[in-house]
């Protein structure tokens, strides 16, 4: 039943006495179903990545994206790919336009355990793509050594999860190297790479999402893809950036984004946040798998309170972030 | 049949009796029926080249060494000692906030003699010795513990975190082990480049308990890195005594668990260390596989400005270790026996030395 009454805190003022509220129980907030809320959120709203207007699954939605006409890509061949598909075009291109480039961590010579590095090492040998022992820490470690000498090194953390035993080198070292040599040494050849956040059956230590930790080491780039064109794009900025830089992929999307990706090499640039939906009213901020759902949920609002307006902008780098963007929004 | 039987593959019907485990797990195992725990095998020995009066034991390993690059190697054990000196005090005077001495482990600078130049450096935080035999200057020593506008750190970090480029020498950071795995990376990238260099990575046998130990060492052996790992046992880690560190056969026994080449050798020793880095790098860079060598020594030294070591150890403890095995004194008998070194000519190196290290002091005081 649609009343208009005055509204909870939560709204804002502005709306007080503009905004229907949907149902009395609106204010049950710690009510976890829709059914006691009184509210039926999805009603008949296609939901998730498979309905997403934000995917590039057509050649004409690649030729109208700015951004590729920007990197000269727009007009080029593309090939439907999915986002691990993707990681794997990007790092074949990294190691064959740079000599001093490898990809290692546990499991990645036979295709490792997501498939992104599936066939890399037959195409550049068993030197350059190679399997470490289980330990993160080591990986993390041998991977600064080798930036330190000026290498370009991606390394793979099996999951994000495990990531912590590297927390040490990648706080302590990684991201101090260059500052505390006095810029006598660096470790900017250096990319962790990682699958991370929910996939529903995850648990405790298949789904975590660590990357806040990471957003407060100054000297560390943190970036996170929502889809398959972005994960190849952004991975070569990463790769190519001359700062070490945590990459992490939201390992729900490996499957599900399949877009229409540029074969060509293109970068996407870090520090910059992407408008995916302008809007007048309310600025909503995300990144990775969170995109979809914010986009429902931008959906839904703009559905049940007519006039109102969202702006959904993609962080795409959480460290150091385009707070530009988001404050002009 | 049994003969035959170990050398064919394996076969899931075959029946022959087997010596050899043939798990993927089992690089090397044989079967046994005696049931038996294994703790200990003879602890590994100590190679020395000479006793501690100088006197040449293995002349095979004497170093074919020209005189006036002895001599240079002896007078910078000198200096290394009358910079420690200086530098100590002058942080007793609050001229500096913070420093650490290389007492009575001065031999370690041999470990750089052995190397070549562009060989990199990864060391914890007591290898100025090293850093001094590849030529940094005492101006440039003082600069980095003035902090000041000279400094190539840039003035970033605390005292005795040293750095050059130029030198081959990474910079030291404080927290430990960290370098051991970085080494085998460093080591990787140099294999690849086909350059014949190595890496060396000096650590204490404290931190020889933390997990990158295990980590950087596993790695480096089964990646295959040109890779010395050089691990100063001094018998103390701040106040913890070796035996609270650890309870098997020191840190070598660990190596042979990798699968690494390992020696252990006398750390007072110049010419022990000397060969075996010299041998360790011939290893590292003609097989392309990580060596480990460590150095028996005595850490004469408090563990830093802020550590007084009577607080653990007696002081007749200390004083006792440096008589009776100095690395300097050593040093000091050999180049005397082969007329080399001329009684008194140790109190005018240590004057000169003494000034010098005063005069880049001073300068590097004033600068800001």
């Amino acid at each position: 039943m649609l009343r208009l009454r005055p509204a909870t805190s939560l709204c804002r003022s502005y709306y007080r006495r503009q905004v229907p509220i949907i149902s009395s129980r609106l204010q049950r907030l710690y009510s976890a179903t829709a059914a006691d809320n009184g509210i039926e959120p999805i009603r008949g709203l296609e939901t998730g990545v498979s309905a997403s207007k934000l995917l590039l699954r057509s050649v004409t939605s690649v030729r109208n994206s700015s951004e590729l006409k920007a990197q000269n890509v727009a007009e080029g061949e593309t090939r439907k790919m999915n986002m691990c598909q993707a990681i794997n075009d990007a790092l074949r291109l990294v190691l064959a336009t740079d000599n001093t480039s490898v990809v290692f961590g546990e499991d990645v010579a036979f295709g490792g355990v997501f498939r992104c590095s599936v066939g890399l090492a037959d195409e550049f040998g068993g030197e350059r793509i190679f399997n470490t022992p289980l330990t993160e820490q080591g990986i993390a470690g041998f991977a600064i050594g080798m930036a330190a000498m000026g290498h370009t090194a991606v390394a793979e953390i099996q999951f994000a999860d495990y990531i912590y035993p590297a927390f040490d080198q990648l706080v302590n070292e990684a991201s101090k190297f260059r500052y505390r040599s006095g810029n006598e040494f660096n470790a900017g050849g250096l990319t962790i790479r990682a699958p991370s956040s929910a996939v529903g059956h995850g648990g405790h230590y298949h789904s975590q999402s660590p990357e806040s930790f990471f957003a407060h080491v100054p000297g560390l780039k943190v970036v996170i893809p929502r889809s398959a064109v972005q994960a190849k794009g952004l991975l070569l900025s990463a790769i190519r950036d001359p700062n070490p830089v945590v990459f992490f992929e939201p390992k729900i999307l490996y499957r599900s984004t399949v877009e229409q990706v540029p074969v060509d090499d293109y970068m996407l640039p870090l520090s910059s946040a992407e408008i995916l939906k302008p809007g007048k009213d309310i600025t909503v901020v995300g990144y990775g798998s969170q995109i979809y759902a914010l986009e429902n949920a931008i959906q839904m609002v703009e559905r049940d309170i007519p006039g109102v307006s969202c702006e959904l902008i993609d962080l795409r780098t959480i460290s150091p972030y385009d707070a530009e963007t988001v404050e002009k929004s | 049949n049994a003969a035959r039987g170990s050398h064919r593959p394996f076969s899931a019907t075959c029946r022959t009796e087997r010596k050899k485990v043939m798990f993927p797990g089992a690089l090397n195992s044989e079967y046994t029926h005696k049931l038996n725990f294994v703790s200990s095998v003879q602890s590994i020995p100590t190679y020395q080249v000479m006793d501690t009066d100088g006197k040449v034991l293995d002349a095979a390993n004497e170093p074919q060494m020209k005189k006036d690059e002895a001599r240079k190697i002896y007078k910078n054990m000198l200096t290394l000692n009358a910079m420690d000196q200086i530098l100590y005090e002058a942080q007793r005077q609050g001229r500096i906030s913070f420093y650490m001495t290389s007492f009575g482990e001065e031999a370690l600078l041999g470990s750089a003699a052995a190397l070549d130049p562009k060989d990199m450096v990864f060391g914890q935080y007591r290898e100025a010795g090293v850093l001094l035999q590849r030529g940094f200057t005492l101006t440039q020593f003082m600069n980095q513990c003035y902090s000041n506008e000279l400094d190539l750190g840039k003035g970033r970090q605390m005292p005795i975190h040293y750095g050059s480029r130029e030198l081959h020498f990474q910079t030291i950071s404080s927290p430990l082990a960290t370098q051991i795995p970085q080494a085998a990376g460093a080591a990787y990238a140099m294999r690849r480049e086909g350059s014949k260099l190595c890496t060396i990575c000096y650590f204490g046998e404290g931190a020889a308990s933390e997990g990158d130990f295990h980590a950087g060492l596993n790695m480096a052996a089964t990646l295959g890195c040109p890779v010395i790992y050089y691990c100063r046992n001094n018998g103390y880690a701040i106040s913890t005594p070796a035996i609270e560190q650890y309870r098997g056969d020191g840190i070598a026994s660990r190596g042979v668990g990798y699968g690494i080449d390992t020696i252990r050798v006398d750390g007072n020793d110049i010419w022990a260390i000397y060969a075996a880095t010299k041998a360790a790098r011939k290893i590292a860079v003609e097989q392309n596989k990580p060596v480990l060598i460590e150095a028996m020594t005595y850490r004469v030294s408090h563990h830093s400005t802020s550590d007084d070591s009577s607080a653990y150890r007696s002081k007749k403890e200390v004083e006792d270790w440096n008589k009776r095995d100095n690395p300097i004194a050593r040093m000091r008998s050999w180049l005397e026996n082969k007329g080399w070194w001329a009684k008194g000519e140790d109190a005018e190196i240590t004057k000169s030395a003494k000034a010098e290290v005063l005069a880049a002091f001073a300068a590097a005081e004033k600068l800001k």
